[in-house]
């Protein structure tokens, strides 16, 4: 034999890459019809780069969904056709018909929003499709019911949740039968913290958001959080008028339920100095998960994702 | 309270840039909290995410108001909460579920495994011991060692966890008494012995009052070891011994992206390398060498275990998801026969017998398991006889797969932990459910034997194993001669003297191999040359075969007599005149050649080369089938062997 070269030391960023891309790969061989669940935020855009590395030099061979609201930031539909094309990845977009023909909004329907556009929405898509597994960008690092999710979760043929009765899930091996019209959930992401996705976009140079950065947008401040006008659909209380703030996003969302938060980092490492500097939770910016501690965990069961 | 929550270090504000660097080179352990019921585990985890001041503001004030609406801990924080993750479980006050934590201190980074404490789901704890580094196993100073301890214990020993810390927790619950606690530490020294952990770091705390978690208790001054934290930062880990092995990657995905690009995806598992590499695939046992490292950023020029990488090789081998490319001169070992520890967690028991799917690495087979050889008992590590394993039951039993599987055992005699190549999982066929893990002991020699010695296994000993001479007869004559006639009872009465034979007419063949094939003399020649090649590998396995063709032509029945060894081609010519068969008849065809119906009808419009020499001759005129029959097998069996 040679001479051995030394051992090189993979570096935890390098470990989730991989554990990622195993992931990604173990979907592709076994289900018949995978899809990636796109939702243009910056978990998706790491999901999204993992998927591009994981199956060069061929393109990811599975379709990318983004199931709409029709009320997400325009900045994020212009990313979402962007990355789309330079993937090389088909693009569906699901709107709930019910909910377009009955014009279910954030501002009238409250709750009934999420549960239309995106529950029963990511429901009818699967179906409609006949998807039997669908990545997800969901991390066991964002709330309590996901830290305890698999990473190949199983949904039955209503997409329902059984948390007691997850299979086990050893080593690197993931069990992925399943019967016909029951489904998976699948989270390659799932050990990554935040920190981690904001680390990786950085060396990787992952295209996110604008809205991610600093920068002076029209808000208003509505029931403590600070909303901003995205355009004329957004409906102005009496008094309320649009105000030019420095702000950012720390998630993305619906953009009348989505709260910022002011700031001036318009650079990655700012933005992670920001959000390291923050002394409360990620989610705090987003109206769903608000209103009873376990409500994440009955969403999931309903088949939010 | 803020000045216990979530804090940044101070380079955050001072230095981003800096902090970001050291954090990117942070070493992560993953490790695993287990043992019995209400001895803290959760309330543990919730304290060290608390003392590293993971813990945010609105979270914290969240925690506060949930420990005095639901908590255990009077008015006090219940660290427990932070962690128990599922609504069935908070209100239950129990742990039904693996939930993953994560935190970082300066030194490192943090994935820990809560695992159930409740024997009916040592599924779950199994779940999270199976990718951990370390295992803290909890004692409640005041019930000492019990039943969960030992098994949880055991349950990561086998898993392949050899970094224990006994945390002796509650401390603060027995006054902090130190001879206790040494009694403690002194009876799991002593089980510990009896199942082959040599080394374990025992630490006296109190989760719920923060005792030597993250800072040296003053109530024990005569503890001299490292606080939990201390350990966890500093115990060291050999994240690159993996590479000193063989090489060894499952192939999981061929990425095809146009003809001339095959590129093999998987994650190593143990060993290193580098294009020009000599590698082997098995379970085919091919060799070639490793062409290029394929990223997305350019080709590699190493790659190490626990990456996820793509390879091309040099030459065109088979090799697709299931097979595993190893190292050439170090190959993995192959067999279908195994002794296996089993972990049964299912509600239904384990059927010996039935087939389950098993999945290692990527391959997928179906395996059969015997009776146990025996259930281990957890308490005393004693063997039990045993007929199935039930629920959460540990037991040795041997297993057969319909398949061979590339493995290593599990835990090698030199301490290699292999948990790629050495466990699996076993599925249910009908409900899907991952019904067992298992380990790998070793291959049973007899599969060893079987596999290896397949190529002495020859024709002869096909034969021999048939109690006959392997044979090819070979029926030609005219359409309407009677051939396939003579032939099937040419075969009954084979069968009924006990021989293995086989027939090869237009019916089964036209229908599937040939089904491709016209009537033209070209389709003509092709359909004797797959007729002949198909029964040469009959004769191959010892059987008599029996074909019933026209085959008009005297050089295709040449091709496939030169085909066999010699003897072994008999050829039988069905010797019926044209007017005879004609006016026969059966299947209207010669009506059809004659009406200019049917094209190239042999004996009409195309010619008949009538065997010169054959071995056997049947003249339908003077013979009924069944006295043809009876000559061709009487000369058959008294042909000299």
């Amino acid at each position: 034999m040679a001479t051995v070269p030394a051992p090189q030391t993979l570096t935890h960023l390098q470990r989730l890459e991989a554990e990622s891309i195993h992931i990604l790969r173990e979907v592709v061989a076994e289900a018949e019809r995978p899809v990636m669940l796109y939702s243009v935020g910056k978990d998706s855009a790491v999901m999204l780069h993992l998927a591009r590395k994981a199956f060069y030099p061929a393109p990811p061979p599975f379709p990318l969904l983004h199931v709409d609201t029709t009320w997400k930031f325009r900045d994020m539909y212009a990313l979402r056709d962007r990355m789309a094309a330079e993937s090389g990845m088909e693009l569906l977009v699901h709107r709930n018909p019910d909910a377009e023909a009955r014009g279910i909004n954030p501002f009238d329907h409250g709750g009934l929003h999420t549960d239309m556009w995106k529950t029963e929405g990511l429901r009818q898509a699967l179906d409609k499709y006949g998807f039997d597994a669908a990545f997800g960008g969901a991390r066991r690092d964002e709330e309590k019911s996901r830290a305890k999710e698999r990473v190949f979760s199983f949904r039955t043929a209503t997409h329902r949740w059984d948390p007691k009765t997850q299979r086990p899930e050893l080593w690197r091996l993931y069990n992925a039968c399943k019967a016909k019209g029951e489904s998976m959930r699948v989270f390659p992401i799932s050990n990554w913290t935040e920190l981690d996705i904001w680390q990786y976009i950085q060396a990787e140079a992952i295209p996110i958001v604008p809205l991610y950065f600093a920068a002076p947008r029209p808000t208003v401040e509505r029931d403590g959080m600070l909303l901003m006008v995205d355009d004329d659909r957004f409906r102005l209380r009496p008094g309320e008028v649009p105000i030019d703030r420095s702000i950012r996003f720390r998630t993305l969302g619906c953009y009348p339920l989505t709260g910022a938060v002011e700031s001036e980092a318009t650079t990655l490492p700012q933005v992670i100095q920001e959000m390291l500097l923050t002394t409360t939770s990620e989610r705090q910016g987003r109206a769903i998960d608000h209103d009873q501690s376990g409500s994440m965990e009955k969403k999931k069961q309903e088949g939010y994702f | 309270m803020t000045d216990t929550a979530y804090r940044a270090p101070d380079l955050v504000a001072s230095d981003i840039d800096s902090y970001l660097d050291q954090h990117a080179h942070k070493s992560l352990l993953r490790f695993i909290t287990c043992g019995s019921v209400d001895d803290g585990k959760s309330t543990l985890i919730g304290r060290l995410l608390y003392d590293s001041k993971m813990i945010f503001e609105d979270q914290l004030a969240a925690l506060e108001a949930d420990s005095k609406r639901v908590g255990t801990q009077g008015q006090d924080i219940d660290f427990a909460l932070l962690v128990d993750g599922l609504a069935a479980e908070r209100e239950q006050g129990i742990t039904i579920d693996v939930a993953y934590r994560f935190f970082s201190t300066d030194r490192r980074k943090f994935i820990v495994a809560d695992t159930p404490g409740h024997e009916q789901y040592t599924r779950n704890m199994v779940t999270g011991a199976s990718t951990a580094d370390l295992a803290v196993i909890l004692v409640d100073a005041r019930k000492g060692i019990l039943t969960q301890t030992r098994r949880h214990s055991y349950l990561a020993h086998l898993i392949g966890i050899r970094k224990l810390v006994l945390a002796v927790n509650k401390m603060d619950l027995i006054g902090y008494d130190r001879v206790k606690y040494e009694d403690i530490v002194g009876e799991y020294r002593e089980f510990a012995s009896t199942i082959g952990i040599d080394d374990f770091v025992p630490i006296p705390i109190s989760g719920f009052k923060g005792d030597n978690i993250a800072s040296r208790s003053d109530h024990t001054p005569w503890f001299t070891g490292p606080t939990l934290m201390e350990h966890l930062e500093t115990v060291p880990l050999d994240v690159t011994a993996d590479q000193a092995r063989p090489f060894r990657m499952p192939v999981q995905w061929v990425a095809r992206p146009d003809l001339d690009f095959r590129g093999f995806s998987g994650m190593i598992a143990a060993g290193r390398i580098a294009p020009g590499d000599p590698v082997r695939i098995l379970p085919s046992g091919r060799t070639t060498t490793v062409a290029r490292i394929v990223t997305h950023g350019g080709d590699l020029p190493l790659a190490v275990a626990g990456q996820s990488a793509m390879l091309t090789l040099a030459d065109e081998v088979d090799c697709s998801r299931g097979d595993v490319i190893v190292r050439a001169d170090v190959p993995a070992e192959v067999a279908d026969q195994f002794e296996a520890t089993i972990l049964w967690m299912a509600d239904e028991e384990m059927l010996p017998g039935r087939g389950y799917w098993l999945k290692l690495a990527t391959q997928t087979v179906s395996a059969q398991l015997q009776a146990p050889k025996y259930q281990v008992n957890v308490n005393t590590m004693a063997h039990l006889p045993a007929r199935t394993l039930g629920l959460n039951a540990i037991g040795v039993a041997n297993l057969s797969t319909d398949r061979p599987v590339v493995f290593e055992p599990y835990a090698a005699p030199d301490g290699t932990i292999s948990r790629d190549l050495g466990g699996f999982i076993l599925v249910d066929k009908i409900t899907n459910a991952t019904v067992a893990a298992g380990l790998i002991h070793f291959a049973l020699r007899r599969a060893a034997n079987v596999h290896w010695q397949a190529i002495d296994v020859t024709r002869e000993a096909h034969a021999a194993q048939k109690n006959q001479r392997a044979r090819l007869l070979w029926f030609t004559g005219l359409s309407g001669a009677g051939k396939s006639t003579i032939a099937n009872l040419v075969e009954k009465r084979l069968l009924a003297l006990g021989h293995h034979s086989f027939l090869l007419d237009g019916d089964n063949v036209r229908h599937g191999l040939n089904r491709d094939l016209g009537f033209t003399d070209a389709d003509r020649v092709e359909n004797i040359r797959r007729v002949g090649e198909v029964a040469r590998l009959m004769t191959d396995a010892g059987l008599i075969v029996l074909t019933a063709f026209i085959s008009p032509f005297r050089a295709e029945r040449d091709m496939v007599r030169a085909m066999l060894p010699p003897g072994e081609f008999m050829e039988v010519h069905i010797d019926t005149p044209l007017d005879v068969a004609e006016s026969r008849d059966v299947k209207g065809l010669y009506a059809k050649a004659r009406a200019g119906q049917l094209a190239n009808f042999t004996g009409i419009d195309s010619p008949y080369e009538a065997p010169l020499n054959p071995e056997i001759r049947v003249n339908t005129i003077d013979m009924t089938p069944e006295q043809a029959a009876e000559a061709i097998v009487d000369h058959l069996l008294i042909m000299p062997a």
